[in-house]
């Protein structure tokens, strides 16, 4: 099990313009380390130094600085489609553990992503963002999202272990979730979502003081109707902490659930629950607080140094737009396992301002990019 | 520019999403409507019982009373909808800018609900067939006869998917707050201002306020009233009708196909019913499952098509404020480019006559919204594939088919209009269930009587009778029997 520092506490007066140009350093030496581990023979990956040879650049003397990192080409996922594997895994690393995850619910060849410890490096990190109020150390869990080949149910089962807990889970396969979608067999997609919903509820009432749970908004909905039918809440079961993830929040969406699924906010009583962003390429991004006091606006910020998002222009991916505009999200993975110099997403949102808890760009109201093709099915489990 | 917030059960509910509804030519805004999602929906019904209960509290003759303010009140007053205030006249502008229909189509069917609100005692004494409103109130009852009667409600309320763009529709749904029955509606996106105003009207009357929700939303809200009502009712296309077919929960009200049919023994004095044909094509701008759109007779077709033609071709284009304008925009341009595309196919098969041709262009474009201008086709026979069509324009097709073979060709219809005096047809006539709702002689098929159900009787969707026998001496009383013996 790795170990990681907490992120430093901001002091409320701190000058938060002081904050992120210390932030910029970081990242700008982080990226500089990075890029000089990924494009070394001895510690590089096979793909990245065959790509190496195709750049009309030397990263190794001409990326100083994160700007720099622009400097190459976009990052295309399809480059995880197919194998073999082991070219994604950097020499300084030959000869760990290795995992390999596949992304969400694709069809066809998998886009596959190899791991060492970034998984547990990220869920560490984000361990740290948890209130302990909410998601008590020594808790057990539940991981009441998508199973098999992904990311998230070694990673929630790291984060619950980290802290303390054991974790439970279910299994929830994404693709049949999406084939039921795409055959329009509505009444087989809702018997598998209530087959998914009272595995969990099973387990949630057995007695073994579950306190936290890993869910998507989709199924936490879910859970919060099977609960309802059962005459109870996800409140008075015992759940006081629930990070959420997988698909697209909206203020409204989160209100509701806030208000009338979970108890009213929690600082009234009811159950914390915290939206995140992210995916097996990046990582996690966390959202700053939610509530009534922004109109539970979603912003979330990546964990710089290892992973940035920027929102940019939709015609100028290399344009950053300005605070409170639109534009595409844009990912950037910089750790030693995995490097992605720059990933346009499925997403679009608004570019949020640095704040003292994150002194960095963020991005808010993430929804689809409007200009994804019709009939990609989005957010379904 | 006044929001329309969600209600539930009574509650204004400030939402934190926002849909505009557009001015059909400026494409400016007129109103924007808060949104709600489907889960709300579905936390919402588990207190579904709340509302007949809250109705309940009001005896059948009280809450008629009520109704009947409310229709004054819809049809005359200033009331509070949404953050503001709404005249009539400001619920017909608004009605017609978002909806396209011409203003005076929008008042009347104003008066249209209106109407049904001011009658309802009458228009229930006849679905129920008579029945006091107090043994559907209370479960059971005295037929009058000496028999015992139940009727047991099947639902605490009406769940209403409603369309976009027919402000006439909204007739069905309304007998359900007389009846004790809660209602929960999905306003329309273009055509929220019936359901908005209806439900202020009803409110301001004194009908308890937690009886209604209005819901304005996306797909998945109206799946979910759909799914959760326990009977709904939802207005849409053929295909939607079709998804629901066979669901006892689901009343879904689509396309009528309803037509006009001459009898051999009137056919030949088709111009005494000319007028007749007319209205039944053109009223409301051929918008609603109620106009005609198919004349079926053995002969004199073409010449029939051609008067109607001759009477409805020439229609221009007018401003919507204007009183004599009979023809209503497609919000949507491209649904009428569509339609009109559709109507081009029908008239490329063979034995097919476009007999409004010589009367210029149909399809007229403009900025932000488009007209389709009467259309009259021939058709030599019931095969043509024009025979079955139905758009929401005035169109109409003129079908040749011998009488013999017309009870088989001419499918489902929902208003059928039929002229003759031959008692053996129209004993054909109403023996055919596929004709829903049939008149004997010159009635236009968009003249209803509400007097008479629709579609099937609201009664038998909402109230289920059953058998409920009451023993001649009480429980207690047998018992105290039992232990004194």
């Amino acid at each position: 099990m790795s170990t990681v520092e907490s992120p430093s506490n901001v002091s409320s007066n701190a000058d938060l313009a002081a904050q992120v140009a210390n932030a910029k350093a970081v990242l700008d030496s982080h990226t500089h380390e990075t890029v000089q581990w990924h494009f070394h023979e001895s510690t590089g990956s096979p793909f990245w130094l065959q790509k190496k040879k195709e750049l009309k650049f030397d990263p190794l003397t001409e990326v100083k600085c994160f700007e720099d990192i622009k400097k190459f080409p976009l990052f295309e996922d399809d480059w995880l489609r197919g194998g073999p594997v082991n070219r994604w895994i950097p020499a300084g690393m030959a000869g760990k553990p290795t995992y390999v995850f596949e992304t969400g619910g694709t069809t066809g060849t998998p886009k596959s992503r190899v791991v060492i410890d970034d998984f547990r490096i990220d869920y560490e990190l984000f361990s740290h963002t948890l209130p302990d109020e909410f998601f008590p150390k020594g808790a057990n869990w539940l991981m009441l999202g998508p199973s098999g080949p992904r990311r998230l149910r070694l990673a929630v089962e790291h984060l619950c272990q980290y802290r303390g807990g054991i974790s439970f889970c279910i299994d929830l396969d994404p693709r049949w979730v999406i084939k039921l979608i795409k055959k329009g067999w509505m009444e087989h997609l809702e018997e598998y979502k209530r087959h998914c919903i009272d595995q969990a509820i099973t387990i949630l009432t057995a007695g073994h003081d579950i306190k936290c749970i890993f869910t998507t908004p989709k199924l936490l909905e879910s859970l919060a109707y099977g609960l309802a039918e059962r005459g109870t809440s996800i409140q008075e079961i015992g759940i006081t902490g629930i990070f959420s993830g997988g698909t697209e929040f909206t203020p409204q969406w989160t209100r509701f659930c806030v208000e009338e699924l979970l108890g009213g906010p929690s600082d009234e009583g009811g159950v914390f629950m915290t939206p995140t962003y992210g995916n097996t390429l990046m990582g996690l991004a966390c959202s700053r607080p939610i509530g009534a006091h922004d109109d539970y606006t979603i912003a979330y910020y990546a964990p710089q140094p290892r992973a940035v998002v920027e929102v940019v222009d939709f015609d100028d991916h290399k344009q950053v737009v300005g605070f409170g505009k639109t534009g595409r999200a844009k990912l950037y993975t910089l750790t030693k396992e995995f490097f992605v110099p720059g990933f346009l997403e499925r997403d679009e949102g608004e570019r949020e301002q640095p704040f003292a808890k994150y002194p960095w760009d963020g991005i808010s109201g993430v929804r689809p990019f409007h200009g994804i093709p019709g009939g990609t099915t989005v957010g379904v489990y | 520019m006044i929001t329309l917030s969600p209600l539930r059960w009574g509650k204004p509910y400030k939402s934190l999403e926002f849909q505009d509804v557009i001015h059909f030519e400026t494409g400016a805004p007129i109103a924007k409507i808060g949104q709600v999602n489907g889960g709300m929906v579905q936390m919402d019904i588990r207190k579904a019982p709340q509302a007949r209960a809250a109705l309940k509290r009001l005896s059948s003759t009280e809450l008629m009373e009520k109704v009947a303010k409310a229709a004054h009140l819809f049809e005359t007053a200033t009331l509070s909808v949404g953050d503001g205030q709404q005249s009539v006249d400001d619920f017909v502008h608004q009605q017609s800018a978002s909806t396209g229909l011409p203003e005076h189509m929008c008042r009347g069917n104003m008066m249209k609900n209106a109407f049904v609100l001011h009658n309802m005692p009458k228009i229930l004494d006849c679905l129920t067939r008579g029945l006091d409103l107090d043994i559907f109130s209370r479960g059971y009852g005295e037929e009058g006869r000496g028999v015992t009667v139940s009727f047991q409600c099947q639902s605490p309320i009406l769940g209403a998917v409603l369309p976009n763009n027919s402000p006439g529709v909204h007739t069905l749904w309304l007998p359900a707050v007389a009846l004790q029955v809660g209602l929960v509606l999905k306003p329309g996106s273009q055509e929220p201002w019936t359901p908005y105003r209806m439900i202020a009207a009803f409110i301001e009357a004194g009908i308890p306020a937690e009886a209604f929700c209005l819901y304005p939303g996306s797909h998945d809200v109206g799946s979910t009233i759909l799914g959760k009502s326990p009977r709904a009712m939802i207005f849409g296309s053929a295909q939607t009708v079709q998804q629901y077919a066979g669901n006892p929960r689901v009343q879904a009200h689509g396309p009528g196909w309803s037509k006009i049919l001459l009898g051999d023994d009137c056919v030949d004095q088709w111009e005494d019913y000319l007028d007749m044909m007319v209205e039944s094509v053109l009223s409301n701008s051929g918008r609603s499952c109620i106009n005609c759109s198919g004349i079926w007779a053995s002969r004199n077709t073409k010449e029939i098509a051609a008067a109607i033609a001759e009477r409805i071709g020439g229609i221009e284009i007018k401003p919507p404020s204007d009183p004599t304008a009979q023809l209503a925009a497609f919000t949507n341009p491209a649904m009428a480019t569509g339609t009109w595309s559709m109507v081009q196919q029908d008239l490329a098969e063979s034995g097919v006559t476009d007999m409004t041709a010589g009367y210029g262009t149909r399809l007229v474009e403009h900025e932000r919204c488009a007209y389709l201008r009467p259309v009259v086709v021939h058709a030599d026979g019931p095969t043509r594939a024009v025979a079955m069509k139905e758009y929401m324009f005035p169109f109409v097709s003129v079908v040749e088919c011998p009488q013999k073979q017309m009870l088989g060709a001419i499918g489902p219809t929902l208003v059928g209009t039929a002229l003759t005096t031959d008692s053996s047809w129209i004993e054909e006539l109403t023996d055919a269930v596929h004709i829903d709702r049939l008149n004997i002689g010159p009635i236009p098929t968009s003249k209803l009587n509400w007097l008479q159900p629709h579609e099937g009787n609201l009664i038998d969707f909402l109230f289920r009778s059953r058998a409920y026998q009451i023993a001649p001496i009480a429980v207690r009383e047998l018992a105290e029997a039992a232990s004194n013996s």
